[in-house]
């Protein structure tokens, strides 16, 4: 039995424009990725990996090309219902953690939620439940300046985790952190998959695509399948 | 997002920067409090000239020297207004209109061995109650013409003079001494206000030929005229006229009537305030100007965080209610100081000076902050609420 596709495009391209330059970041991109698969990207620095990334989470719209998301063509929304999707579907992981410096682990981990509408006590409980399934029990009231590196990101894919998206979207998850701290969240990334989320993970290292399932090569913004 | 959830995050963003917000919040505070205590002054003035107007009634006309009101403040022409003159268009008039002369004196009233050095001697004649408003007695009797006619020495004293001299004592038939010379207490006169700081019940009246004998005051304040009915108004001015212009000029005198009086000074009165709300007004477009000018420092210092939230699902409405609702939080911030702090000023003018807080001026201040943070904040949050999610976030 096939599965759903989750993420389908067909002939993605992505031209930069600017007054002096003109880069063509992407193009011919034809991706499939099946709901519960688990895809590295790799390639050089420059090749376009976040570029494509962006195009995934909705957080940049493609220049030409089609793009179908959970059965919806997205490049038909207007920018309120693709934040609408980014906010239901997607589960995003930076490489800076992108958490707000003023707020708490708990008060980060509950923002999409605040977006999404859910009650207060019942995202306070979530919240609180997420941020201990990966071990931050005791850091629920810290400020990010106040965790390490890897707490941080702990907090971050607790914070993707917060609207049960299908689809979690990591960019360089482990870039910042040490070989442990990257270990774990190795680990609660392959243990999220064995759970149902749909993965994608960006990551120059080679060691670490190979903990995927799947793993695709960005050339100068051509799609190689190794 | 909902509104209680929007107002905590606007609410940290203002308390997460407070030096920042508390400058910005003062150049609201400084227009809403100019606001505020200027149309006080404004309103209070109009209050009192009103009431001023009021107490001359409807029927009472007011002969003052020179060619207009402000003469009456300042240097005019030369005061030709005697005794005599007064007694002259008081025999005239009679009986269509009570004539009252107003001659004053500052001097020192003792009674015992209380001494007050500030009391005004005001000399009229036994017409005074029928002419004046504020002419009556409650307790004892105004001096009578026979009294006045065999040169008695007797004073009818105000309220304040009664209160500080005699408190709960009865004073009719009391010697007290009015400058050197002695008088006896004949009657007490109602309580007349107090405006601009000047007790008017701070006074005695006495005899107007005391206060010319005694003091060497031979110029009169002003006459006083009651036509009785409002109808006789225009006949007795006309009288004033042609018995007037027989001993001066045009220029040396003037008749002032409720109305006449009224229209002059609330011309006065409305360029006043005009010229105070124009300074309120410009203090307060500052303020909003500063609050638009932090409004945009804190969408661009805050780009990063706004492209987050949209990246984690914020819509447009979401972050441009969010950075409106902290503009106007600001902006009412202030407005909420700036009233409190004017209706204290105020009420602190209104002991020395005339004020008087209105409703209005209050709900305009407070609608004319909400408005001004509606305003500078729509701008900056329409920038912060536009921004492409990836844009912001790579924003450094
Ligand atoms: N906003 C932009 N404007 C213009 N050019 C851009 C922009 N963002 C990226 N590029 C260009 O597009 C190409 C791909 O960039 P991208 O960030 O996707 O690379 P990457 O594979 O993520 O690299 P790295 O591993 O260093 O993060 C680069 O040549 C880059 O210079
Ligand atoms: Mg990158």
């Amino acid at each position: 039995m096939k599965k759903n596709s989750i993420i389908k495009m067909v002939d993605i391209a992505k031209v930069y424009d600017g007054g002096e330059f003109h880069t063509q970041a992407l193009k011919d991109i034809d991706l499939d990725v099946e709901s519960g698969d688990f895809l590295a990207i790799t390639g050089r620095s420059g090749s376009g990996k976040s570029t494509l990334m962006h195009i995934i989470g909705l957080l940049d719209t493609p220049s030409s090309g089609k793009y179908i998301l959970n059965g919806t063509d997205v490049s038909k929304l207007d920018e309120d219902e693709q934040a609408l999707q980014r906010n239901k579907e997607i589960g995003f992981v930076f490489q800076q953690f992108n958490l707000l410096p003023k707020l708490s682990a708990l008060d980060n981990v509950i923002l999409p939620s605040i977006y999404a509408g859910t009650a207060s006590k019942e995202r306070t409980e979530k919240a609180d439940m997420l941020l201990t399934m990966l071990g931050l029990a005791d850091h629920i009231n810290k400020r990010p300046n106040q965790m390490s590196g890897g707490q941080q990101q702990r907090v971050a894919i607790a914070r993707a985790l917060m609207n049960d998206p299908e689809l979690i979207l990591a960019d360089e998850p482990t870039g910042n952190l040490d070989t442990a701290s990257g270990d774990d969240v190795m680990k609660t990334l392959k243990q999220l998959n064995k759970e149902g989320k749909t993965i994608v993970l960006i990551t120059h290292e080679h060691d670490i695509a190979l903990q995927a399932r799947k793993i695709l090569h960005l050339e100068d913004g051509r799609l190689i399948e190794k | 997002m909902n509104t209680r959830e929007l107002i905590t995050l606007s609410f940290n963003a203002i308390w997460g920067n407070k030096m920042r917000s508390f400058l910005t919040t003062l150049g609201i505070t400084i227009g809403v409090f100019a606001i505020i205590v200027l149309v006080s002054i404004g309103s209070g003035l109009q209050a009192y000239i009103s009431s001023q107007i009021s107490s001359l009634g409807p029927n009472i006309m007011d002969v003052i020297p020179g060619n207009n009101l402000m003469s009456a403040f300042g240097p005019g022409t030369q005061n030709k207004f005697t005794i005599p003159l007064a007694q002259k268009l008081s025999d005239r008039l009679a009986p269509i209109a009570q004539v009252a002369p107003l001659a004053e004196v500052l001097t020192n009233v003792k009674y015992k061995n209380v001494v007050d050095k500030n009391v005004y001697a005001i000399g009229s004649t036994y017409n005074f109650p029928k002419a004046v408003v504020y002419g009556k007695t409650i307790m004892g009797r105004w001096f009578s013409q026979g009294q006045e006619q065999s040169g008695s020495k007797v004073a009818v004293i105000g309220y304040t003079v009664y209160t500080k001299f005699f408190s709960n004592k009865n004073p009719i038939g009391e010697k007290i001494f009015v400058g050197n010379e002695k008088y006896t207490v004949v009657g007490v006169a109602e309580k007349n206000g107090a405006s601009l700081g000047v007790d008017h019940d701070n006074v005695v009246y006495i005899p107007i030929e005391a206060v010319h004998s005694q003091f060497g005051v031979d110029r009169l304040m002003e006459i006083v005229v009651n036509t009785n009915s409002e109808n006789n108004v225009p006949i007795v001015k006309k009288q004033i006229n042609a018995i007037l212009s027989k001993d001066l000029n045009p220029d040396e005198y003037s008749i002032q009537t409720g109305d006449s009086l009224s229209k002059t000074l609330s011309n006065i009165t409305g360029m006043l305030s005009l010229a105070l709300g124009g300074i309120a007004a410009i203090s307060l477009l500052v303020g909003g100007i500063g609050v638009a000018n932090i409004m945009l420092v804190s969408v661009t210092e805050r780009t990063k965080e706004i492209g987050l939230r949209k990246a984690l699902g914020a819509k447009r409405k979401d972050i441009l209610s969010q950075f409106l609702l902290e503009s106007v939080m600001l902006s009412m911030t202030g407005g909420i100081v700036g009233i409190l702090l004017g209706m204290i000023a105020s009420i602190i003018i209104a002991m020395i000076l005339v004020s008087s807080v209105t409703f209005w001026s209050v709900a305009l201040a407070f609608c004319f902050s909400v408005a001004v943070g509606i305003i500078f904040g729509m701008a900056p949050a329409i920038r912060a609420s536009k921004l492409s999610p990836i844009d912001a976030l790579r924003y450094e």
